[in-house]
């Protein structure tokens, strides 16, 4: 019963965080909202035997990529968005495609309801960190290798994309662009973000 | 008594279906990319569920690998977005046309 109360609780607090993200047009508020999902989850990965987990999704998500994220709003002093001669059929596209995925979501939620039901094996080993760690390096060891090369090629690559140009390829660069705006705006302002 | 598993996937489903719906309303590069990332987490949900729900760590290990992967998206995304923020000065993704002529 208790373990219910706690399932609602986060799923509310989610899907609310969740909508919030969506809602709020300040990229800073979509962020912290962000969090708050990242939040729930890691308690709901607790109720769920998932204490690694959990502890990971703080970690990585809450205390990694998002601190990165909003750095990076902060960097570039994001305003909020504008929401002028936006094409309107992208909003019926995109609550069309919402209503598909739900319908689908709640086809999956009936026929898993209908399915029957096998005995819940909930062993106590599952989801400990140590068989975590066994299976990591001795049957998954390959995949794990793969990502550590992976996550090296991602910092040469978000190295080399956000490299500083010099500063005759940043003047052609704001220049030609304020032209296109045909605006007469303090250019310092937009050279103190390079 | 514990919420079933099909409470876990309908949480799940509902959370990818904001991500999804998300990226298409928004119009920041930023936004986009949040919302990519709460469609990530979604189906970690799932992995995780899924793997309670049948006494196997296999699922476990897949959502330590979907972080991976999103670290490095992180980290790549991010440097994409700064790089055309000083090439168009604006992170809205209707400015980026410069294939569309």
């Amino acid at each position: 019963m208790a373990s219910d109360v706690f399932f609602f609780i986060f799923a509310g607090f989610a899907i609310a965080c969740a909508i919030s993200m969506v809602y709020h047009k300040n990229p800073l508020y979509s962020a912290i909202s962000l969090v708050g999902v990242f939040i729930a989850l890691s308690c709901l990965y607790v109720t769920l035997a998932a204490p690694f987990i959990a502890a990971v999704q703080i970690l990585i998500y809450a205390g990694a990529i998002m601190v990165l994220v909003v750095f990076v709003i902060m960097l570039l002093n994001l305003d909020e968005d504008r929401r002028d001669n936006r094409l309107g059929f992208l909003y019926a596209l995109g609550g069309g495609l919402g209503l598909i995925l739900l319908a689908q979501t709640f086809f999956v939620f009936y026929a898993v309801m209908r399915a029957p039901q096998q005995a819940v094996n909930t062993a106590e080993t599952a989801g400990k960190t140590m068989s975590i760690g066994q299976a990591m390096y001795t049957e998954y060891l390959l995949p794990v290798e793969i990502v550590g090369i992976l996550l090296l090629m991602a910092i040469i690559g978000g190295v080399v994309m956000s490299r500083r140009l010099n500063q005759e390829q940043i003047e052609a660069v704001v220049d030609k662009e304020l032209e296109l705006r045909g605006q007469d705006e303090d250019k310092d302002d937009y050279r103190i973000a390079f | 008594m514990e919420p079933s598993l099909a409470s876990y996937l309908a949480l799940s489903g509902i959370l990818f279906t904001i991500g999804a719906v998300g990226v298409i309303y928004k119009r920041n590069a930023i936004g986009m990319f949040m919302c990519i990332e709460l469609m990530l987490n979604s189906v970690n949900l799932t992995f995780v569920a899924f793997s309670r729900y049948y006494a196997d760590t296999t699922g476990q290990l897949f959502v330590f690998m979907v972080m991976a992967v999103a670290a490095c998206e992180a980290a790549v995304g991010l440097g994409i977005i700064i790089a055309f923020f000083r090439n168009r000065i604006s992170v809205d993704v209707d400015d980026a046309s410069l294939l569309k002529n």
